[in-house]
């Protein structure tokens, strides 16, 4: 087993403030992972660092084999590499349609002149179509993406991610007011996409993660508390203190 | 079913998703015909000269205004110096103009002495009769090309669009977003008056280049046909501008640069290098810019530094913000109407009004009602009057 991505010792401070202190973190191919952990424990910016939004102040953030060293890179040249991003508040593009939205994000060359030039092939509507339906949003492909509701929104926006392809998916808070049914789907696609790519779940939620069934880490004060099970973690003595109060 | 079958068939032709396109280029055919019918030269000579070039110049304000659109409506970049580019343009054209006409001039007056004057005496007194208001004989090295109007052109091209990468660059580069953006751009268009302005920058100080209405070569044709040809060309140039803003928008690109304007995050982090792509359209719309000055200018007859003043590109936004940003034909709209309003207004065609305890001189308070209509469309018209019109259209027909 390779690590796909290695994340190792970073720091970052922001006027003085530590939001991340000496973290370390790795993932493989095809895993899912859930990372939990209080406000301000540091899960946000723990992947701005990761796809490029924030610089650390120090340590290293290595991808794939043969390593590439990922604090050189902007924000779209990881984004191409392969480590795909959703966002806490479902961002997609609201005055596109569903189809729209899913299309700009199929993996093709990214430049101005090529996206110019571009027109849909059957196949990449076909793809499109696919993807749709992945997420359950196949009788809404020609909905403005305005029109959808929040739920719909999320699945939306991780359905753009699987247009990119990506080898890697960082997804915050996915479930985060969903009903439950639409928890329960989400928890589905999310266990499907893991397996052929690495996926890395920001959750608050325990239920949610007890769900996803997989290795969890706890971030807190901005490092690594616990990492194991679930039942594992949430046995640990201080992981009891952070989540429970002192 | 249905939603399966409509998702496969291929998209539709070009024309058939822009109806508007269509309707744009009819409507603007239509209004380039019927005036070419009354205008003096070629028709029943109902309209004078000067309002046939005003409709020429209105036409290229248009241009300028869908260039405008294009980088706020579309991508979200409120550019507040694009005049700049729309002067420069000008100039460019105008550094030609001057220059043969002065050449013409120069040769004929001297074409009575017994010896033939040799290009070194034609060059002095070419470089006195330009320079000579700002105190200067040389030709300055910036006026090499002036001989040649290809070289002209070329720059007409170059000159604000190299202008617009090297400003663009660096403040994209340096993620300048918003209204920074748009003081820096302001900045821009200031800083250059400015420097136009002095009487050393080589392009006559506050004089700027005049005489812009006389083509060499074409002393002969009356201005009444000379009107008619620019009319056509800038009929010309904003059909085939719209045509290419309707392209650039209509496809994945446009959708990528309405995805920057409504979130850049979101684009970046789907791998899209979105300073590239805001870097594209501003020096293409700078270069819309351009061939819209240089168009308007040989109508206009003059151009000097006031007509880059940072004012100039506030008018701008304001013609597209009433006209309705994200539409082209609200851009279209906007542009004609305030600009002929506003030359009605201050141009004295409009009788002063006497209210009692003030005499209303409309020279005077034309702004004040501009601004006015401003502050009504942002507060009760947000779309714009092209909103109002789509409005009108999804109410009736489509329905």
């Amino acid at each position: 087993m390779s690590a796909l991505l290695e994340v190792d010792g970073i720091s970052v401070a922001f006027d003085g403030y530590k939001a991340i202190n000496d973290l370390s973190f790795s993932i493989n191919e095809g895993e899912l992972r859930a990372v939990i952990g209080p406000n301000g424990a540091g899960k946000t910016t723990f992947m701005d660092i990761v796809t490029g939004k924030t610089r650390p102040d120090s340590g290293k953030v290595e991808w794939g084999r043969p390593t590439r060293n990922l604090l050189r890179m902007s924000e779209s040249e990881i984004a191409k590499l392969g480590i795909g991003r959703k966002f806490q508040r479902p961002t997609v593009f609201e005055n596109q349609s569903v189809q729209d939205n899913l299309v700009l994000s199929l993996r093709k060359q990214r430049g101005p002149v090529s996206a110019l030039l571009y027109r849909p092939s059957r196949t990449d509507l076909k793809k499109v179509e696919e993807l749709a339906e992945e997420i359950g949003l196949e009788q809404r492909l020609h909905r403005n993406a305005r029109e959808l509701s929040h739920g719909h929104k999320q699945w939306l926006e991780i359905g753009m991610l699987l247009a990119q392809d990506p080898q890697l998916l960082l997804v915050d808070e996915p479930a985060a007011g969903m009903t439950l049914a639409e928890r329960e789907r989400t928890t589905d696609l999310l266990k499907r996409m893991a397996g052929e790519r690495a996926v890395v779940v920001v959750e608050h939620d325990m239920d949610f993660v007890r769900r996803l069934n997989c290795r969890v880490t706890v971030l807190h004060e901005g490092a690594v508390l616990a990492e194991g099970s679930l039942d594992f973690v949430t046995s640990n003595q201080s992981v009891i203190e952070v989540y429970l109060g002192r | 079913m249905f939603g399966r079958s409509t998702t496969i068939e291929k998209p539709r032709s070009f024309f058939m998703k822009n109806p508007s396109v269509f309707i744009f280029i009819a409507a603007l055919s239509v209004i380039t015909v019927v005036t070419t019918l009354l205008s003096e030269a070629l028709g029943l000579g109902l309209l004078s000269t000067s309002f046939i070039k005003l409709l020429g110049k209105t036409l290229c304000l248009c241009l300028i205004a869908i260039a405008m659109d294009l980088v706020w409506g579309y991508c979200g970049i409120l550019s507040l110096g694009h005049f700049a580019f729309f002067g420069l343009g000008g100039y460019m054209i105008g550094m030609w103009l001057m220059y043969e006409r002065t050449k013409d001039i120069v040769i004929n007056s001297l074409s009575s002495q017994v010896l033939p004057p040799t290009p070194i005496e034609i060059q002095d007194a070419i470089g006195t009769q330009i320079f000579g208001v700002v105190g200067g004989s040389e030709i300055p090295a910036i006026w090499f090309f002036a001989d040649s109007l290809s070289a002209q052109l070329a720059l007409v091209v170059l000159v604000p669009g190299l202008l617009a990468l090297l400003f663009g660059w660096l403040a994209f580069r340096s993620r300048v977003t918003g209204v920074y953006l748009s003081i820096l751009t302001q900045a821009m268009t200031l800083a250059l008056a400015l420097y136009l302005f002095q009487n050393d920058s080589g392009l006559r100080g506050n004089n700027g280049l005049s005489g812009l209405q006389n083509i060499p070569g074409l002393e002969e044709i009356p201005q009444s046909f000379i009107s008619i040809w620019f009319l056509w060309g800038s009929a010309l140039a904003l059909g085939l501008g719209y045509l290419l803003a309707a392209w650039v928008v209509s496809g994945k690109f446009g959708n990528i640069i309405r995805g920057i304007r409504d979130d850049e995050a979101r684009v970046r982090f789907l791998g899209y290098p979105v300073e590239t792509y805001k870097l594209f359209i501003f020096t293409l719309t700078a270069v819309i810019a351009a061939v819209a000055g240089a168009l308007y200018y040989p109508q206009a007859g003059i151009v000097n530094p006031v007509e880059l003043a940072p004012i100039a590109s506030i008018y701008l936004a304001v013609w597209v913000a009433i006209g309705g940003r994200g539409r082209l034909y609200g851009a279209v709209i906007g542009a004609a109407l305030v600009s002929l309003l506003s030359s009605a207004f201050t141009g004295g065609q409009v009788p002063d009004l006497p209210l009692g305890f003030v005499l209303l001189q409309w020279v005077d308070w034309w702004t004040v009602f501009l601004g006015f209509g401003f502050v009504l469309v942002t507060l009760y018209a947000p779309q714009g009057l092209g909103g109002l019109v789509d409005r009108f259209i999804r109410n009736g027909g489509y329905k």
